[in-house]
């Protein structure tokens, strides 16, 4: 039978030489062992100064994106909570009134649209099923909390930043090869 | 002189407690090292602001007592584990002294010509302190840890006497001052005394209750051993008493066989008294340093043995190995002198 791994040793219960009796040697090279890790380069990540380094395409908390003016991309088709395999979005559409063009990019538009953080597994699929780019997963963590409530996660904290400059960059997420695969007609999504 | 005598009382008992403070964040962050961590690190730079921390918390816990607890000798156990812990650095010689003035002042607060047989005494009465203690809980885990407490103190006190009944013979003295003079500069009784060292150091450590002898607070078997009833600053004195005592025992290791406050080369003459003096009193620091780093760097290497091994080790081991000990160094002492 070939051995698992390379460290793996064979047992048995062969009775103990002298010098192992002793005991000291034994003692010794579990010291030299314990020493070795004393100096060796330490597992921890100092949480809040330092953070783990995410992959570019980490899918943890979501975005509603908006448009180069400033407008509301998404459109309330609710593809994105049909798509949901955890079931975790809820909105609820209204139709854009005059004057509010500025605001709204679609004439339907979500007046609510919760997510809610506990039931999200973070698969990705709203942002694959959603038709105007208007949802993405950012690599920001979901904050920890007391109480569940705070885990809805309602227009409030999801829409980004209408000032240009604080805009959420999803370039990453959203490459050439995304932006293709979106348009594949053929894709189940696309029909 | 009695002045001098005070200061170094009070300069010895604050370093003994400020060092005891000390060992309890290099033994977390230590043993954090030994496991790939960093170990304590929030509070104040480096964590150096842990001990503090952890004092102030030890302060601010419920003192508790258990309803059937005897009252007397509950408070008792704690008080005399740190009494007696701390009464054994009396007789240690701190350094080889400085000159002020035409008088020598020698870093030592009581040379009595007994004073090994004074430690062997002291430590036998730090049995007590635990034993009241587990007694005291009236809880059937205390009283557990209590019994081994004792029983494995008993025992390894024999092969700790004979250990150094052979350093004795050596140096011809029970003094303290006498033993460290006789290893003036390399001339260490660790040359002389391997086998002695090895035997002195196990039943130190098993004097101590540290790892791999720490049955009587082993927590998988026995909740927290002797002092599972105790809280608040009465399980800190349990707690603190046992880092003193590895304070006083790693200064009885360095002076027993590292030559204490002697160091090679004292003799040169670019050297003045004092700062003999000086140098000497931080080799001996450099020394305990050294035994404290290998008393957590050996408890975070080893398993905890089981009782009967222990006893096996104590007894059938460690007491016929220092007889033997004992005996070469006669006959090697006769043959030679």
């Amino acid at each position: 039978m070939n051995p698992l791994t390379k460290r793996s040793k064979i047992v048995s219960d062969k009775k103990m030489t002298q010098l192992e009796r002793l005991y000291l040697p034994g003692i010794i090279s579990g010291m030299a062992i314990t020493l070795k890790h004393f100096f060796s380069r330490k597992a921890t990540i100092r949480y809040p100064e330092k953070k783990r380094e995410f992959s570019e395409i980490y899918r943890a908390r979501h975005v509603l994106k908006r448009d180069d003016e400033g407008r509301e991309r998404c459109t309330a088709c609710g593809l994105c909570a049909l798509s949901c395999p955890a079931e975790a979005i809820t909105m609820v559409a209204d139709e854009r009134k005059p004057g509010e063009e500025h605001l709204y990019r679609e004439e339907k538009y979500a007046r609510i649209y919760e997510i809610d953080m506990l039931r999200c597994i973070f698969c990705g699929l709203c942002e694959e099923a959603c038709p105007k780019e208007a949802i993405f997963l950012t690599k920001e963590i979901v904050r920890s909390g007391y109480v569940r409530d705070v885990f809805i996660y309602g227009k409030d904290r999801l829409l980004e930043p209408a000032d240009p400059d604080k805009r959420i960059d999803i370039s990453k997420r959203q490459t050439p090869e995304v932006i293709e695969f979106k348009r594949d007609k053929n894709q189940r999504h696309n029909k | 002189m009695v002045l001098f005598k005070l200061i170094l009382i009070v300069s010895i008992l604050l370093i003994s407690l400020v060092i005891a403070m000390y060992s309890t964040l290099f033994e977390r962050k230590i043993a954090g090292f030994f496991q790939d961590r960093f170990g304590p690190d929030r509070a104040g730079p480096g964590g150096l602001l842990q001990p503090l921390a952890d004092g102030v918390k030890l302060f601010f816990k419920e003192e508790f007592m258990p309803a059937k607890a005897d009252k007397f000798l509950y408070i008792m156990g704690p008080s005399l584990t740190m009494l007696v812990a701390l009464l054994t650095s009396a007789i240690i010689p701190w350094g080889p002294g400085i000159t002020v003035k035409g008088t020598h002042y020698y870093f030592q607060v009581a040379d009595i010509n007994i004073g090994v047989l004074y430690s062997f005494a002291v430590v036998s009465v730090g049995v007590y302190g635990i034993m009241i203690g587990g007694w005291a809980s009236n809880n059937k885990f205390s009283l557990l840890g209590a019994i081994r407490a004792s029983s494995q103190m008993i025992s390894y006190e024999l092969a700790m006497g004979l250990s150094i009944i052979a350093v004795v013979m050596m140096t011809g003295s029970l003094s303290l001052k006498d033993i460290v003079e006789g290893q003036h500069g390399f001339n260490w009784n660790i040359w002389y005394q391997p086998l002695g060292f090895i035997i002195f150091l196990v039943c130190a450590y098993a004097e101590c209750n540290r790892s791999p002898f720490d049955l009587p607070e082993c927590e998988t078997e026995l909740v927290g051993g002797y002092h599972t009833e105790y809280s608040s600053m009465k399980l800190g004195f349990y707690l603190f008493a046992e880092y003193i005592n590895m304070f006083i025992s790693s200064a009885m290791i360095s002076t027993l066989y590292f030559g204490g406050y002697n160091f090679p080369f004292m003799d040169s003459h670019a050297l003045s008294v004092n700062a003999v003096g000086i140098i000497g009193t931080t080799v001996l620091f450099l020394k305990i340093s050294f035994f404290g780093f290998l008393y957590m760097w050996i408890r975070w290497t080893l398993p905890r043995f089981r009782y009967d091994q222990l006893m096996y080790l104590g007894w059938k081991k460690l007491i016929p190995i220092a007889i033997v000990n004992m005996i070469i160094t006669g006959l090697v002492i006769m043959i030679f002198r």
